[in-house]
């Protein structure tokens, strides 16, 4: 029986919230799940899901109304598991008065690095995160992007086994996103676990083994992202040469786009025979016909509704 | 447990001292001792008296602003600002964090009065010419300010441990104000009567005693310093500073960050 | 969770700390008790301790009047004999708020009487006083305080019968001011007029102290009063019968007295041999003037009676 990584059981969370604490808001309904070391695990949501509040009881920042968290089979509230983990929070802000290195340097310190190994591990962590050359710049000077570096930085500084990151590619553009994408999976070669939170769906599918999704505080759906995006009903693309989009595709709630002479439109599977009907009718020639592979978003849609914010 | 105490206290003392709003105070405390010097002259054969009374005055106001100004915001701009999220993620207890922030603004406020201490006895030489035996009562006088910002700094952290800057900053300043009189709300105990009496009295201990720190009206007048209350003034703030850290500690470890 | 070891750790140190922290204060207020005070009166210049007080003069009064009942009422329990530091105390306290008439009125009685039950000072009680009426002209019961100062302490009746005559003029002045005006002026050193002006001092004022004080100069007078009138009796006695009598039943034999005359504590009077009448117990009747032992040497502390019955309203 191998221990989990991390184990949640039936972890609650309740805020009283009014001065006489009278109107409860519920942030988290009894959670459950598990992660295997060396996972990947994506943990996904519209904002105000609850994945936030699940990573600050984890951290021990909140503490749980009911239920338990363990990591690496000790209970969160012990010491001991803090040593082992790293934490990157929501747009984090460091102590400006601080250069790079010294920031890593004291947080190193209170992660109980060694003093010999310190500046070394500093200096590679600084390397690893694309910031080589800013380490005695003070951080008041850094950009946005910068200091997510610098935070993911201060997550990894002491070699820990799991990793949490919640929303790690905010604030950076796509080449940022693309390195840290790279990052987290040197960290997985590592044989590290790596929890992270983040609200688009691509990352998640391009880099989880496993995702768990999070909606108004409640479990929607875990498993692998092939297993999720299975349960989907598939769509089909259609290609039609003609100018124009076909009268009946509209009403079948199609979506089109018409480039040149070139139609296409994407269609659920089951409304396929109405939708070649319509461009038979106006006279088009159907140039092909591909099922489409159905993302997460499409997970998202069919199972949370249309009016939560997800992003592609 | 020990280095990581050190490790926030330094990393506190630190962030103060490059806080600019520090050096301003300090500036502004040392040209009021320079204006001491001043109007010393204007009244004739006191000047001393007016210097140690306006020096230590100032020594010990800006201290308190200090204590107050800075306390404050120790564990509530940490909060705020979310830079506590990654301290508290590692393996430190809350208990450590709050011993490490009390040191390290104590230990910050130390070397502050240290320096307006040398300023202080700069001006008072300038005065003299010389020291005198009797001058030792001036440095009992600075360690009584001293006490006074320890017992200050531990009260401003434990209302920062759950309440805003700004009321952590108005409940702190309200005491120093109502600490300073404490001998007299004493007094006003011992004479009245029924549940008015158990109310004072009961106010008159829970308040931190500051008027009994403060001997500068006596040391000015070259009056020494009695031995005895050196002692239990330092045993006094020991005391009540470990209570107000207690009561800290007691409250943040059950605090949920937002 | 929050772990239950710091919990339990944390707690008990507050509660150690802080009743430490009392334990301490007590013994620092008994090393300051002297010096506290001394250090108030450092700024011996109420004019600058006013501008000082940035406005809020009343609270800062209020503290100084404070501070003089407790510097009193310390030595006081003491048995000190001296009390330098009570009008500096009063002054000030006066100065910061002239309108805190209890500073005046008590402050004055304090300072008038005779050591210990006060610091003898009644020079400086009248110049209170004075300043409280020039700040409280209105005010009749000052003039009133003025007058009684003037005759008890300083037994210059001149002063009191125009003390009392000036407050008898204050509208809302109690009748009582034109009589011992009237009084004063007529019959200054009568035995009546004293006992007129205490029997309104115990009726008019609040404090159970000077009530008490009150009492036993009325007693005193009293006994003052019954000794000459009995030294007389034994006087005519003994013209008559050429030696003094033996006992009271003699006097009572020969039709002088009708019984065995007793003083207000319920004692019988001591006939001497030699035809002098004393008092049983000089301890418990202060401010007597006669029917005192020879030699009487009167205690350190007076200690006032106070009579149960009296209190009631």
């Amino acid at each position: 029986m191998v221990t989990p990584a991390i184990e949640i059981s039936n972890l609650q969370k309740t805020y009283s919230i009014g001065f006489w604490r009278k109107n409860p808001r519920v942030a988290l309904r009894p959670l459950s799940l598990q992660v295997l070391e060396g996972e990947i695990f994506g943990y996904l949501g519209p904002n105000g899901a609850g994945k936030t509040t699940t990573l600050k009881l984890l951290m021990g920042l909140v503490f749980p109304s009911a239920g338990s968290a363990r990591i690496l089979g000790m209970d969160v509230s012990d010491p001991r598991v803090k040593a082992q983990i790293g934490f990157l929070p929501e747009q984090p802000y460091f102590y400006d008065y601080l250069t790079a290195r010294e920031l890593l340097e004291y947080y190193a310190q209170l992660s109980g690095v060694p003093g010999g190994d310190r500046s070394r591990s500093v200096q590679a962590v600084l390397d690893r995160v694309g910031l080589p050359d800013v380490a005695g710049v003070q951080l008041r000077k850094f950009s946005k992007g910068m200091l997510q570096r610098v935070g993911i930085a201060q997550a990894i500084v002491h070699n820990p086994r799991v990793v949490f990151l919640d929303e790690p590619m905010s604030g950076l553009d796509p080449m940022g996103r693309r390195e840290v994408r790279d990052l987290i999976e040197s960290l997985k070669q590592e044989g590290k676990t790596v929890f992270f939170s983040t609200h688009i769906l691509s990352d998640a599918e391009a880099l989880c083994d496993r995702v768990a999704i999070l909606n108004q505080g409640e479990l929607r759906g875990i498993g692998a992202v092939a297993e999720l995006t299975s349960s989907v009903h598939g769509k089909v693309e259609l290609i039609w040469a003609g100018t124009g989009i076909p009268a009946g595709l509209k009403s079948i709630g199609a979506e089109c786009r018409v480039s040149g002479e070139t139609g296409r439109a994407i269609v659920g599977e089951e409304a396929v025979d109405a939708a070649i009907d319509a461009i038979r009718a106006a006279h088009f020639r159907l140039i092909s016909m591909t099922p489409v592979r159905a993302t997460l978003e499409d997970y998202f849609v069919q199972h949370l509704g249309t009016n939560t914010e997800v992003t592609r | 447990m020990n280095t990581r105490i050190a490790a926030i206290a330094s990393n506190t003392f630190r962030e103060a001292v490059r806080d600019r709003v520090l050096y301003n105070l300090i500036a502004f405390a040392l040209l009021i001792v320079g204006a001491a010097l001043l109007v010393g002259q204007v009244s004739i054969g006191i000047e001393r008296i007016v210097l140690v009374n306006l020096g230590l005055t100032a020594i010990s106001l800006f201290g308190m602003v200090i204590a107050i100004f800075i306390g404050i915001g120790l564990v509530s701009k940490e909060i705020e600002k979310r830079t506590l999220y990654t301290v508290l993620s590692r393996p430190v207890r809350r208990w450590e964090f709050i011993l490490g922030k009390f040191f390290g603004l104590a230990g910050t406020l130390a070397v502050n009065t240290f320096f307006m201490a040398v300023g202080f006895f700069a001006a008072l030489l300038y005065l003299a010419h010389t020291f005198q035996w009797s001058d030792t009562s001036l440095l009992v006088a600075l360690y009584f300010i001293m006490l006074e910002f320890v017992i200050l700094t531990a009260l401003a952290l434990f209302f920062s441990s759950f309440s805003s800057p700004l009321l952590s900053a108005v409940f702190a300043f309200a005491l120093f104000v109502i600490g300073s009189f404490a001998e007299d709300l004493r007094g006003f105990a011992a004479i009245a009567h029924g549940p008015v009496r158990a109310v004072a009295t009961l106010a008159a201990f829970i308040v931190p005693n500051f008027s009994s720190l403060n001997v500068i009206a006596s040391v000015a007048h070259g009056d020494a310093v009695a031995p005895a209350l050196v002692f239990y003034n330092t045993v006094y703030a020991v005391l009540y500073s470990a209570a107000a850290l207690a009561g800290a500690v007691l409250i943040f470890d059950r605090r949920n960050l937002k | 969770m929050t772990s239950k070891r710091t919990t339990v750790v944390a707690a008990a140190l507050l509660l150690a700390s802080m009743l430490g922290a009392a334990v301490v204060l007590q013994r620092v207020d008994r090393l300051r008790s002297g010096a506290s005070v001394k250090e108030a009166l450092y700024i011996t210049s109420p004019a600058a301790l006013r501008r000082m007080s940035l406005g809020y003069t009343g609270l800062l009064a209020d503290i100084y009047w404070t501070r003089a009942v407790q510097y009193f009422g310390r030595k006081h329990f003491g048995g000190a004999m001296q009390y330098q530091l009570l009008y500096p105390l009063l002054d000030i306290t006066t100065e910061l708020d002239p309108h805190l008439l209890a500073a005046y009125e008590f402050g004055s009685v304090f300072l008038a009487q005779p050591p210990p039950n006060g610091a003898g000072m009644p020079d400086q009680a009248v110049q209170l006083v004075e300043k409280g009426i020039r700040e409280n002209p209105d005010y009749w019961r000052l003039y009133y305080q003025l007058g009684f100062i003037h005759f008890v302490e300083q037994k210059d009746y001149v002063a009191a019968a125009k003390a009392f005559e000036d407050g008898s003029r204050v509208p809302g002045a109690h009748p009582f001011m034109k009589l011992l005006a009237a009084r004063m002026a007529q019959r200054g050193g009568d035995l009546e007029t004293a006992q007129f002006l205490w029997s309104k001092t115990y009726e008019e004022t609040k404090d159970p102290m000077i009530r008490d004080s009150a009492a036993a100069h009325l007693r005193a007078l009293k006994v003052d009063d019954d000794i000459i009138h009995l030294q007389d009796i034994v006087g005519k006695y003994r013209d008559k019968t050429g030696h003094w009598p033996e006992s009271f039943a003699d006097l009572a034999a020969s039709g002088y007295l009708t019984g065995i005359p007793v003083d207000p504590l319920g004692n019988p009077y001591k006939l001497m041999p030699d035809g002098r009448i004393e008092v049983r117990d000089p301890s418990r009747l202060p401010f007597i003037d006669h029917g005192l032992p020879p030699g009487y040497q009167a205690p350190a502390h007076v200690k006032l009676e106070s009579n149960q019955e009296q209190r009631r309203p």
